[in-house]
């Protein structure tokens, strides 16, 4: 289980707080304003931002001394999720060694990660030759390999088209399926939110708000999330 | 886990100590010994010449460096790569043999003054402050085009490609991708042009001498060599110090990063506008080709003649400097690469200062400094070479790390997060991202900094005798018995080597790059 205990984050004048729990499994999407603390809550359970005061634990361990790479975490980030100089297997490679020192089974894993995010035979290809939506599947199939209890997208296919993004999104259900793992995924639109079919954390005024199912949430807005989502 | 060791982090502390310790110990040596520091009128003349020398320099340089730089950004043409890499050239140049190339060309007897006589017109002189910065230009120019240049190719190539959807016409591709480069981009390539000039030595030497075009490096010279003053000479190495830094403080206030992002890597042209604008490029590269060539071919047509010919000396010399070159570089290229990776993240004082302070001192003020310290422990022509390589390191350090600091911290910024959270770290951070990412820059530096130390005279001309001589000094020792054909057939072999060494790094890492 995650929970963010009395969490404080604080970057110069802004400040975001936190104090709830997640459960492993669960699929929560995470809305608000752009510069509304999405990203930075993301950042600092991934442990690029210290905690100013508070404490992140999984399982009942704080987790603020552990370095990001180990962290039981995998984060997508925006853009840049693919080294440029390294190929598609190197790539997902670090996912199981960073030393890429591959053994023939690693390599038939990667193969076989390729094959379920549909990059089947792309292993050779070097990112500026994927399109967006390959590279983002990419990302996706070292995350499948990594298996971390803790899969945290920050906006990764806020490039791609619906249609595409939905594709993803069933994806990243299907690699949350076969680890087993807690999604936290960061987006502006209630659609992507919608198809996540869990509950969703709602930042805005310097608050993570707590949980709750995204759809008794978006039936029932509190004021600042209809604000945010311009309905009446 | 915050207790795992990580070398890196722990190297580059330890070793900015050490580099202090190497540049402030001698220092400390040659103040020591030379008690009641007292500049009188001729010192604090030459400290005026120094400066405007140094400053008219370093403008000249890197203003007309730009123009240049952009030519060969965004055009593409036929030589443009044997120009990038001649460009190399003249900053490989020991300067001694630099100055012989110009006296050829500019010299009383040289090619212009001739041609100037058949046009009836006065002859110039290259002696005094005007010969001092044409030299100084001739030799900074190139370095200071290849920096920008960097800076240019850096500029990623989706910006460019956004610019060009946007409609920018050359103004605005200006305004908005250059201009924030060149601002990042030209204090740090002003600083070190300025501070290779305040340190010159070998031009100064040849080109200024008297009360009127000394500097302050020729003055230390002057006192230890002749009066073996060195109270005044540690005076004058505090105030060349203080300049120095003064220098290095502006140039920090006013670099800032550019913001750049990381760009995918496809090859795409950086758009080349026409009109006048090509004319302008085409003009910048005709003006600056012959300016650079023909020194360097008239170093060749003096030298060919002697190769039939050499002394017994040039050839043990010239193994001599290619070992004190190779090993120079190798350190200075992992030591600089230590220090960079370091402060990528943030900078650090501690790093920014070791890898500075080595610009404000000089060969000669180590070397002076050395050689005290040595002297009372064993002879110090023993250690000739190895205090050569120890020099040669902590003088050429500073380049280097100018060179990839920009790199380390586009590295660390692009890649650093995806890097720390797949725990890429310690040799295989080195071996995956960190090498492959900035072999073009490593190599590069590599480069200069082997060809740096190749021909490289100030420690050796203090410390060796014949057995420990390096190219450059049996250069320097022909040159003073007046055997010119062998000064020169030595030279070329000396430029050769150093181009060579230069050409092997810079194009080995073009390659591990492609």
């Amino acid at each position: 289980m995650l929970q963010l205990d009395r969490l404080i984050l604080m970057q110069g004048s802004f400040r975001l707080t936190a104090d709830w729990s997640a459960s492993p499994g669960q699929r929560i999407a995470v809305i608000g304003p752009s510069g509304g603390g999405k990203s930075t809550l993301l950042s600092a359970i991934a442990g690029f931002i210290a905690p100013t005061s508070g404490r992140i634990l999984w399982n009942g361990q704080e987790i603020a001394a552990v370095r990001p790479g180990e962290r039981p975490v995998t984060i997508l980030f925006q853009d840049q999720n693919l080294f440029p100089h390294l190929t598609v297997t190197q790539n997902l490679g670090l996912g199981l060694r960073p030393d890429l020192r591959l053994t023939p089974k690693d390599l038939e894993r990667i193969e076989d990660a390729l094959g379920r995010v549909g990059l089947a035979g792309l292993g050779a290809r070097r990112p500026a030759q994927l399109s967006g939506g390959q590279a983002s599947r990419a990302a996706l199939a070292r995350a499948l390999l990594r298996a971390r209890p803790i899969l945290l997208l920050d906006e990764p296919f806020a490039a791609l088209g619906p249609a595409q993004r939905r594709e993803m999104l069933s994806l990243v259900s299907e690699v949350a399926e076969a680890t087993g793992a807690l999604v936290l995924m960061v987006t502006h639109d209630p659609e992507d939110a919608r198809a996540l079919q869990g509950a969703t954390v709602f930042v805005a005024d310097g608050v993570a708000h707590p949980p709750v199912e995204t759809e008794a949430l978006l039936a029932a807005p509190p004021p600042a999330l209809l604000d945010y989502l311009g309905r009446k | 886990m915050a207790s795992r060791a990580r070398p890196l982090s722990l190297a580059a502390p330890a070793l900015a100590v050490l580099l202090l310790a190497l540049v402030l110990a001698p220092l400390l040596a040659v103040g020591l010994r030379g008690a009641g520091m007292s500049l009188g009128p001729a010192d604090w003349a030459a400290v005026r010449f120094s400066v405007t020398q140094a400053l008219l320099s370093a403008a000249f340089s890197t203003v007309l460096a730009i123009p240049v730089a952009r030519a060969l950004a965004r055009r593409r043409f036929p030589g443009r790569t044997a120009l990038i890499t001649l460009m190399g050239a003249p900053f490989l140049l020991p300067a001694v043999v630099a100055v012989l190339g110009l006296l050829a060309v500019f010299g009383r007897s040289g090619v212009l003054n001739q041609a100037l006589i058949q046009l009836g017109l006065p002859p110039i002189s290259i002696y005094g402050l005007h010969g001092v910065v044409l030299a100084h230009v001739f030799l900074n120019l190139p370095l200071a085009t290849r920096m920008i240049l960097q800076g240019w190719l850096a500029i990623p190539a989706e910006r460019t490609r956004l610019a060009q959807s946007l409609g920018f016409g050359p103004r605005e591709t200006f305004r908005h991708l250059e201009a924030p480069m060149l601002r990042e981009v030209l204090p740090g390539v002003a600083l070190v042009i300025l501070i290779v000039c305040l340190t010159s030595f070998a031009v100064v030497i040849t080109l200024g001498g008297g009360p009127r075009a000394t500097t302050i490096e020729l003055a230390i010279y002057q006192a230890v060599r002749f009066e073996f003053d060195l109270g005044r000479a540690a005076g004058l190495a505090g105030v060349q110090l203080l300049i120095c830094a003064l220098a290095a403080l502006i140039a920090w206030r006013f670099a800032r990063p550019a913001g750049f992002g990381a760009g995918l890597d496809r090859d795409l042209a950086l758009p080349a506008p026409g009109g006048w604008r090509t004319w302008g490029d085409g003009t910048a590269l005709v003006a600056v080709t012959p300016f650079l060539t023909l020194p360097l071919l008239s170093v060749l047509l003096r030298g060919l003649p002697g190769l039939t010919d050499l002394p017994a000396s040039v050839l043990p010399a010239a193994g001599r400097s290619i070992i004190v070159a190779l090993v120079s570089s190798g350190l200075t290229t992992v030591a600089a690469l230590t220090l960079a990776l370091a402060s990528a993240r943030r900078p650090k004082p501690l790093i920014e200062a070791a890898a500075t302070l080595p610009l404000a001192t000089s060969g000669l003020v180590l070397g002076t400094g050395l050689f005290l310290m040595i002297q009372p422990l064993a002879p110090p022509m023993t250690l000739a070479l190895p205090v050569t390589v120890l020099v040669n390191v902590a003088l050429s350090l500073p380049y280097l790390y100018r060179i990839l600091l920009p790199e380390t911290r586009a590295l660390q910024a692009d890649y650093g997060r995806l890097a720390d959270s797949l725990s890429l770290s310690g040799w295989a951070r080195l071996r995956w991202l960190i090498l492959p990412r900035l072999a073009r820059p490593l190599g590069f530096g590599a480069g200069v900094a082997a060809a740096l130390s190749m021909g490289d005279l100030g420690v050796i001309a203090l410390f060796a005798g014949e057995r420990q001589a390096t190219l450059p000094l049996v250069v320097a020792q022909l040159t003073g018995a007046y055997r010119m054909e062998a000064a020169a057939a030595a030279a070329l072999i000396l430029v050769t080597l150093s181009f060579a060494l230069f050409w092997a790094c810079d194009a080995g890492g073009r390659r591990a790059a492609a």
